[in-house]
């Protein structure tokens, strides 16, 4: 009953977003408010529609209902409660759903809160949405539905993907499609536009919310799926260019580019016709990187042989909503009025040429990643674009990109006077020398051969880029110009956009310092140890204490416990295991992790010899959690910037106290 | 048939889904002021640069500069041309139709979609109330859980696997039946009928092929009981398959002259002493051997013998036949089997055409073309299969391999 209740459902909220998709658009065409107005309520509707669909697909698996084919094959009742719920979304179909599910609740966020937005923009707006949705739950229904039902159920599930059975199966596919899917709100508000034919220096503002809950959601959800895949596939790896990775870091670099192009639009009116390029080129990439990682093209080219149908279908989507926005762009974007003169040395140019970077750096990506695929579906060859290409052509472009990143925020609108600018950041470049200077002699004293000459370098690099952000911030409070008070005063007077900025950048410094100081100063050490051997990695002993056998719910585990010690002073014990699932017949391995300060101890084992030696492989990892703090301080400066209140136009504005507070302070 | 709880469920999840579009369809609602949204926006930047200057951020040149560009924006705005008034006729029918589409056309979408895709008259079936329900009610699926429960609790308690392994055999689970018939043995210990059997699920597990594992065990049934005829039958299929057509033709002589008249596995041995074209002596027919081969046929992810026909496509598959389909298979005739294995390895065959890139299925096929005398299409599927991997040098030698094996490829004269 449940599962049909689903089915019917997710069948209705189909209807209604047909219903969506034409009726508000007819409305703003005939410029009729009653049927423009039709376009929030709908939007709420569905949101319930789809969300009861998961729910009811939710408590299938929590019940584990082998009646539905989809629970059969991904699910298995002796698994804890978590993994039954996060296995609803495990799955091709029930990703799908939740994708579904998160274009949902968008729409409706739209209608709740798109209160300030003209009838129009709204109703376009929401109907570009409804579209999206329409063609995701025709292809969920039509070639992936999760409520088809099985005659005579079985006693038990197929059990889960292994690898899947973790807590990062619950946060990181729901991060990653709020990212993805966000994006389609931008990706609405540039369709509509282009059908009314026009655009403003308000669109940018109304548009900047949404693009940045997408982005700060994208940047959580890649820095997630990095630490996951760090911690579960066992060799201590955090980013290996793997089409899976590319295919969400390429919506990421699209979406980092079009807000910085956005604030050119909203402050200068300039920029308009390439913002919405990059609002269009950004919803693509997620698309492509949905269909990509779901579709199994990416693992390979003949799985769209295996379901014709969910390939053909797949392939579809891709062309309408990519080629039509496309073409609906090449058609109007002639007719968009350009605004906003300025010189190459400004605010602006600084962020042409960031987005002249990124989207370089996503070409090479996007190129790095479908090349191999392209040249497999012609002629058959296989080949492999590994790091060494990503490395240099990625890394090629991001070195000027971080570079020049605290110049930009310095800069003034229209013109910009570079000498001030750099005169101004010398003392974060000072700071730079000095850690370059302290690092490459540090390296030198520990060990014989000096490692990496480029990495103290980087390491200057990734300091320049955090002085940078901290200047930025100085400067505009006038520390060192002005008296302490004021200068206090004028800090906490900042508009919290400014921090967001300042703390983005920070955090892109600390994700830079994490990355150089992982990949030069990373010491690796393998080995067979037998019960109370000892291996020595760095400063630190590993002594293998027991190995034991432990039962999980639905898995064995084989258990090694190391004791560590540093200077002969115990500091605890790390276990690595091995899990063995009995339905899948396959196994994990689960590699033990300790933290110390910002490095880890990585520990995982390999096979049992017969004469009693484990495999092992310790590895310790200097300040590589610095690698996601980074991330999740880049977020934290989205999420700065989101609640700064010039985003809430039209909210009633809690400044006016402040605003009699400034001006005597400024005097 | 819909239960009516269901029904009633549609019927207020249908009315609730017009309702939120006839709803807003109803109400009154004046166009708002399109230049006033713009204008928040622009007074807000106007006001922000007030802010910025006042606390000394924003030099007053700049200031001044970007408050013009602004000003210069709320006038294009406010000059911009007015809505035009609404014809009341045509609202009116505008409305009319869009009312009409929620009211006739979601519930005739809604309805028509669900009549393809749903399953109304099948009731949900979580574990728990499976598990909890009265054995007489129970289902094969929950009975053989309920004796792995147990296994599981009381691992050494052979009588269990011995219960389930010819089941988990019919059922398809091939793997399954084959750890418990070796389990079996472990705790029951040995006998000819167990070893007989756990050769005859590993055949079926290498999909028809006598492996030497299988050999071994049947060796070893032959050991404890030197007449088993199940045995004897199956070494004689693996001294077939390995070309050697006299010792074969031996062995199954042997067996039919050692066989009462009416016993069930005569046909069987009949037809393949006819297949390797030795004379197959006199006595009666019947029947029955290794039904469990072709069981093999109801495994997961191939098709089931009676395809359940209401949730059509394939992940509605069940995962082994019920009870019955278990039972029309043992009942069926010499002839029907042969038929069934037909069928198996065409459906196999049209797996490949479609797929091509399944070296373990060109093998599996072209050994059993062979097995079935049908020595064109062994060939034929061989070619196939070295053409589906040109470039793949191992799976090339692994194909010449079994050429030589079966004596069909160009090495063999053909």
């Amino acid at each position: 009953m449940i599962a049909e209740i689903g089915q019917y459902a997710l069948i209705l909220a189909l209807a209604l977003a047909l219903v969506q998709m034409v009726v508000p658009a007819w409305g703003a065409a005939k410029g009729d408010p009653v049927l423009m107005g039709v376009a929030a309520p709908v939007a709420l509707a569905m949101l319930i529609f789809v969300g009861g669909a998961f729910a009811c697909l939710v408590a299938l698996y929590v019940t584990s209902d082998f009646s539905v084919a989809n629970v059969v094959e991904n699910s298995h009742s002796q698994m804890p409660l978590v993994y039954k719920i996060t296995s609803t979304w495990g799955n091709h179909e029930g990703s799908m759903l939740l994708w579904a599910l998160v274009l949902a609740v968008f729409g409706a966020l739209v209608a709740l809160f798109g209160g300030n937005l003209p009838d129009r923009l709204k109703a376009n707006v929401l109907a570009v949405q409804a579209s999206i949705a329409t063609a995701f739950l025709l292809f969920i229904l039509l070639t992936s539905n999760p409520f088809l039902r099985v005659l005579s159920p079985p006693g038990e599930g197929r059990d889960l993907n292994p690898v899947l059975q973790d807590p990062g199966l619950a946060i990181h596919p729901p991060l990653l499609y709020l990212g993805y899917v966000g994006l389609s709100i931008a990706f609405a508000f540039a369709i509509a536009a282009l059908i009314e034919g026009r655009i403003d220096a308000a669109w940018a503002r109304w548009v900047r919310p949404w693009t940045l809950t997408a982005w700060i959601f994208l940047t959580l959800g890649i820095a997630m799926g990095s630490y996951w895949a760090y911690y579960e596939l066992g060799w201590g790896g955090w980013w290996f260019w793997d089409p899976v990775e590319n295919a969400s870091l390429m919506p990421w670099l699209a979406a980092t580019a079009l807000l910085h192009s956005a604030v050119v639009m909203e402050k200068r009116d300039a920029l308009k016709v390439w913002t919405i390029l990059l609002a269009i080129l950004a919803f693509s990439l997620s698309l492509i990187g949905t269909f990509l990682v779901r579709s199994g093209v990416l693992t390979s080219v003949h799985a769209f042989a295996t379901d014709p149908l969910r390939g053909v279908f797949i392939l579809a989507i891709l062309v309408v909503f990519i080629g039509g926005s496309l073409a609906l762009f090449a058609l109007r974007a002639g007719e968009l009025r350009q605004g906003g003169l300025f010189a190459p040395i400004s605010r602006e140019g600084a962020l042409v040429f960031n987005n002249l970077f990124l989207t370089a750096a996503t070409a090479s990506v996007f190129v790095g990643t479908l090349y191999p695929l392209a040249l497999e579906a012609l002629t058959g060859d296989k080949i492999t674009v590994g790091p060494p290409f990503f490395n240099l052509t990625f890394g090629g472009l991001m070195l000027p990109l971080v570079f020049a990143m605290p110049f930009g925020p310095l800069l003034a609108w229209k013109r910009g006077d570079l000498l001030g600018v750099a005169q101004r950041l010398m003392l974060a470049a000072g700071f730079a020398v000095v850690a370059a200077v302290v690092t490459a002699a540090a390296t030198a004293a520990v060990s014989e051969e000096r490692g990496p000459v480029l990495a103290p370098v980087a390491i200057g690099l990734a300091v320049f880029i955090i002085a940078g952000a901290l200047t930025d911030i100085a400067e505009r409070a006038g520390i060192g110009r002005v008296s302490a008070r004021l200068a206090v005063r004028r800090l906490t007077g900042l508009p919290r956009s400014t921090f967001g900025t300042a703390i983005a950048h920070l955090g892109v410094g600390i994700c830079l310092l994490g990355i150089v100081s992982e990949s030069a100063w990373s010491l690796e050490k393998i080995a067979a140890v037998r019960i109370g051997e000892t291996v020595t990695i760095g400063t630190r002993d590993l002594t293998l204490a027991r190995v034991e056998n432990r039962a999980g719910p639905n898995f064995t585990s084989r258990v090694a416990v190391f004791e560590i010690r540093e200077g002969g002073i115990s500091q605890g014990t790390v276990e690595a295991a091995k899990r063995q699932f009995a339905a899948r017949q396959m196994a994990t391995t689960e590699s033990g992790i300790r933290t110390f300060g910002f490095s880890q101890l990585y520990v995982s084992i390999g096979e049992e010899h017969a004469d009693g030696a484990l495999s092992m492989r310790a590895t310790w990892k200097p300040f590589v959690t610095l690698i996601w703090l980074g991330a999740v301080v880049m977020a934290l400066g989205g999420l700065l910037s989101l609640a700064d209140r010039r985003l809430r136009v039209g909210a009633p504005k809690p400044a006016r106290m402040r605003r009699g507070a400034l001006p005597a302070a400024a005097e | 048939m819909m239960p009516s709880s269901l029904f009633a469920a549609f019927a207020l999840m249908t009315a609730a889904a017009v309702m939120a579009v006839l709803w807003p369809l109803a109400r009154r609602r004046p166009l708002k002021d399109e230049k006033a949204a713009d204008l928040a926006v622009y007074r807000d930047q106007l006001a922000e640069l007030e802010r910025d200057q006042a606390a000394g951020r924003l030099p007053a040149a700049q200031a001044e500069a970007a408050r013009v560009e602004v000003s210069r924006r709320m006038l294009a705005t406010a000059d911009a041309a007015p809505e035009p008034a609404q014809d009341p006729v045509r609202a009116r029918s505008r409305r009319r139709l869009a009312a009409g589409l929620a009211l006739v056309g979601v519930p005739l979408a809604a309805i028509g979609l669900y009549v393809m895709l749903g399953t109304p008259g099948l009731p949900g079936a979580p574990l728990a109330a499976r598990l909890a329900a009265p054995p007489d009610r129970t289902d094969v699926a929950i009975l053989v859980r309920k004796v792995e429960d147990h296994l599981a609790a009381n691992p050494s308690d052979g009588q269990g696997y011995e219960i389930l392994a010819p089941v988990y055999l019919r059922l398809g689970r091939v793997d399954d039946a084959v750890r418990a018939y070796a389990q079996a043995i472990r705790y029951l210990g040995d006998s000819a009928e167990r070893r007989a059997s756990l050769g005859e699920a590993l055949v079926v597990q290498a999909d028809g092929i006598v492996t030497k594992d299988a050999v071994a065990a049947f060796q070893a049934a032959l050991a404890q009981d030197p007449t088993s005829p199940r045995a004897r039958y199956f070494l004689g299929l693996a001294a077939e398959q390995d070309g050697r057509k006299d010792e074969a033709a031996a062995i199954w002589t042997k067996l039919v002259q050692d066989s009462p008249p009416n016993a069930p596995w005569l046909g069987l041995v009949r037809t393949a002493l006819g297949r390797i074209g030795a004379p197959v002596p006199p006595p009666p027919s019947a029947a029955g051997l290794s039904g469990s081969v072709l069981r093999r046929d109801a495994a997961p992810g191939t098709p089931p013998l009676a395809a359940p026909s209401l949730a059509a496509p394939s992940l509605a598959t069940p995962p082994g036949p019920n009870a019955q389909d278990v039972e029309a298979a043992a009942q069926l005739d010499a002839a029907g089997r042969a038929q069934m294995i037909q069928g198996m390895v065409d459906r196999l065959q049209q797996r490949l055409d479609a797929d091509p890139k399944d070296l373990d299925g060109w093998l599996r096929l072209v050994r059993a073309r062979t097995v079935l005398g049908e020595r064109d299409k062994a060939v034929a599927a061989l070619a196939a299969a070295r053409a589906a991997f040109a470039d793949d040098a191992s799976a090339q030698a692994r194909l010449g391999a079994l050429a030589n094996e079966l004596k069909i490829g160009p090495e063999a004269g053909n």
